[in-house]
């Protein structure tokens, strides 16, 4: 899972248009390098497109916003196949964006 | 079998012996099922049988095979519904042939940093060293309870999470031999620190530290850093039967009684950190620390201590490793070369960093009062008494208030 934290979203912004083509381009890069682990990835469109529904108290209950309000944020996901965490770590350690990667297995 | 026997003595043997055997047979049995926390609870049982049985019959002659066929009975009876496993295992034979030593495969997966420092510390004793859950706990004045949960949660981590059962490759090994080390220098402190008088029934865990640096340069004679650790702990037990009084009380190096050191020992661990150095020709951090307390461990008093070699020292483990805690011990030897005001005037830097960290505000006072200023000394010790939770640095620190209580206007 990508995490982005609000310094990294700033450090986005502050890009010149260049800039950012390269750090998009190094993204695409490393899908392209890891392809043959990678199965399925998706990125996620910003937090304040969230809507968060809370079940299990009477009636749901709709609200504007992702489900917790914090200065991270996960912003996408890649699923990847791989043989054991040490290859997993290696993989994020390699990722070139956002500053945060947590590791999961699938259930 | 050899007879018999009770008290503090024959507790230590049984710890020695099952230290020795059970992280072997442990390793062998994660690599045969191939799942960690199967093969950890089989060890563990066979562990537990052994501390039973064994002060009643007497050690085995062959403790290792006694071991493995008591795992192995266990296993093929809990592992009836696994006939994978039970095949595999009942086809094991003991010792098993090859005599390869897979236990650094197993310190490495204990010490992943994917698992919480705690839960590392608490898995390398267990599944290497061969202590008993209860050991752990009495080691660490926590309920048997909190330790068994932390190992029952780091198993889980290991088979869920997929941390691997391998050494490390080569791109890995720095930063994942580092994490190793770190937890054999952490048990190591962790048993240094605290006095033994009071604990006889405690483990002491600063042999099993011992042992495992032992064990790992021993597997890994390439890696310098690990005899760096080996010495270096080796050099401070060397000087064990001199830092606590007949009181428990820790005793200060200076004032040391350095008749009680183990003359032979720091010898032939300052050989052990020479020939390193000379070999491998790569310093770092604890070949560095060891290289300090070889030049204290072997002036002959305190007023031979060669400070300024010291100072040098220092300043090449803080361009390796740099650290708040390591400027402040170098502003003690800036001390006995350049006096105490120069020292003094290192640690207002340090202020920041290590407010809540006793020794500063310890360190600071003797400056003053080497200095002059008592009243201000007597301010400093009581900040460090209100920091510290070490029953030995409490009693010095009070025995230096009670001392200084004279002149306190």
């Amino acid at each position: 899972m990508f995490v982005e934290t609000e310094e990294f979203a700033k450090r986005l912004e502050a890009m010149d248009e260049s800039e950012r083509e390269a750090a998009y381009e190094a993204v695409v890069r490393w899908f392209a390098e890891n392809s043959s682990k990678i199965t399925h990835h998706m990125r996620l469109a910003p937090a304040h497109t969230a809507t968060t529904v809370r079940l299990g108290g009477g009636e749901p209950v709709v609200t504007d916003g992702p489900f917790v309000e914090g200065k991270e944020v996960v912003s996408g996901y890649a699923e990847v196949e791989v043989a054991d965490l040490d290859e997993a770590l290696k993989l994020a350690r390699s990722w070139p964006a956002c500053p945060i990667v947590e590791i999961r297995p699938a259930a | 079998m050899s007879g018999p026997d009770s008290g503090r003595g024959s507790r230590e043997v049984l710890a020695r012996v099952v230290r020795e055997h059970a992280g072997r047979l442990a390793a062998c049995l994660v690599s045969l099922l191939g799942d960690f926390s199967a093969a950890e609870d089989l060890v563990q049982d066979a562990v537990e049988t052994a501390l039973r049985r064994w002060p009643v019959e007497g050690v085995p002659d062959r403790p290792d095979a006694w071991l493995f066929t008591v795992a192995r009975r266990r296993g093929l009876d809990v592992l009836r519904r696994e006939t994978n496993y039970r095949a595999k295992l009942a086809r094991l034979r003991w010792p098993e042939p090859g005599e390869s030593d897979d236990r650094l495969r197993l310190i490495f997966t204990c010490c992943h940093p994917a698992l919480s420092p705690e839960a590392r510390i608490a898995l390398t004793l267990r599944v290497v060293c061969g202590l008993s859950t209860a050991q752990i706990a009495a080691a660490f004045v926590v309920p048997e309870t909190t330790v068994a949960q932390r190992l029952t949660r780091a198993k889980r981590k290991i088979a869920e999470a997929g941390i691997p059962y391998r050494i490390p490759a080569a791109e890995e090994l720095p930063e994942r031999l580092d994490a190793v080390l770190a937890v054999v220098y952490l048990l190591f402190n962790e048993g240094y620190l605290s006095s033994s008088g009071d604990r006889a029934e405690a483990r002491d865990l600063a042999d099993d530290a011992e042992w495992l640096a032992g064990l790992l340069a021993g597997l890994m004679p390439g890696e310098p850093e690990v005899a760096g650790l080996l010495a270096l702990i080796r050099l401070h037990r060397a000087r064990g039967a001199a830092r606590f009084d007949s009181h428990g009380r820790l005793v200060p190096l200076a004032e040391q009684d350095r008749g009680l050191w183990d003359r032979a020992a720091i010898a032939e661990a300052t050989a052990l950190l020479i020939r390193t150095a000379r070999t491998h020709r790569r310093p770092g951090p604890y070949q560095l620390q060891a290289a300090i307390v070889a030049c204290h461990a072997e002036a002959a008093g305190f007023e031979h201590t060669d400070w300024a070699q010291i100072l040098v020292l220092y300043d090449m483990l803080l361009a390796v490793a740099p650290s708040p805690v390591t400027r402040l011990h170098r502003a003690v030897a800036l001390r006995y070369v350049k006096g105490p005001a120069a020292a003094l005037a290192e640690l207002t830097g340090l202020e920041g960093a290590l407010s809540r960290y006793p020794l500063l505000h310890a360190t600071r006072a003797e400056l003053l009062r080497a200095l002059g200023d008592t009243s201000q000394a007597r301010l400093c010790d009581e900040r460090a008494l209100g920091l510290t939770a070490n029953p030995a640095q409490q009693a010095l620190l009070h025995q230096r208030l009670d001392l200084t209580r004279g002149e306190w206007p």
